[in-house]
């Protein structure tokens, strides 16, 4: 009963943090609303017993992803956007398209007989179930070796990012 | 005890409202932050299918693809510091030179 109050509550206030970000026209309010939406799901996650996953999701989600966005918002001095009429295909066959979709998709789910098992956190026989021990001996056994390519992901996307946010009339390798 | 279904139709919802955010939105970071919106979605109903099936290679998944979205929020970011500089706008209807 208590997890299904919480699923409820936390649930909501993701979806109002989902509905928010689209009517703001401030980027900096749709962005704080993006961080309501992971602190959300990151209670979600502690509630299927993802402790760990959880914690990531506020340093790495929440935390650094973004600080990124509204250091960026900052340094762009963004202001409210202009509501352009944009393109005409994408109204008229994508948002019918998209509640079409999560309509049938949530009748589909609601309906399903796998759907209604119950999913109660953690069972009492494995408590480590989504603890660090767990995870991290399954990714570093299992999972090493996508686990390495990651990090040559991530560096050159370092790279990257410096190449592209660099002035132009700065040269490579010369100081300052 | 809350159903499987409940936190799948939740992703959907997350889902649907970072592709309605797509569609809809005119300024470049807003639209940056749907896309972030629709992963956190699919990170949900990977974790949902976790816990159901006792499988922690859901949480495994989980972590490729928030590393794959720091990636892609570094990038894409640093990108749109590049195309303020030449464009000086953050509307996407301004920035159609590959538009026929």
């Amino acid at each position: 009963m208590l997890h299904l109050i919480l699923f409820s509550v936390f649930g909501l206030i993701c979806v109002a943090g989902a509905v928010n970000l689209l009517l703001q026209t401030h980027p900096i309010n749709s962005a704080l609303s993006l961080v309501v939406v992971m602190g959300s799901l990151a209670v979600e996650y502690l509630l299927l017993g993802a402790e760990f996953v959880a914690a990531v999701q506020v340093i790495v989600y929440a935390g650094a992803i973004m600080v990124l966005f509204v250091f960026v918002i900052m340094l762009l001095n963004a202001g409210e956007e202009e509501r352009t009429p944009g393109s005409r295909v994408s109204w008229l066959l994508g948002i019918p398209g998209v509640l079409a979709l999560t309509v049938i998709v949530c009748w589909a789910l609601l309906r399903s007989e796998t759907g209604t098992v119950g999913l109660g956190g953690v069972p009492q026989a494995d408590k480590a179930f989504g603890g660090a021990r767990d995870l991290s001996e399954l990714l570093f056994h299992q999972f090493l070796l996508p686990f390495e390519v990651t990090s040559i992901l991530v560096l050159i996307a370092i790279m990257g990012a410096v190449v592209l946010a660099a002035r132009p009339d700065s040269e490579p390798g010369r100081q300052g | 005890m809350v159903p499987l279904s409940y936190y799948l139709v939740l992703s959907a919802i997350l889902f649907a409202c970072g592709v309605t955010g797509f569609l809809i939105k005119r300024n470049i970071i807003t639209i940056f932050m749907s896309i972030e919106l629709m992963l956190n979605g699919v990170n949900l109903s990977f974790v949902a299918f976790a816990a159901k099936w006792h499988q922690l290679s859901g949480h495994v998944f989980v972590f490729f693809v928030m590393v794959v979205a720091a990636a892609e929020a570094a990038v894409g970011l640093a990108i749109i510091i590049a195309l303020f500089r030449t464009r000086e706008t953050l509307n996407i209807d301004q920035v159609n030179l590959l538009k026929l």
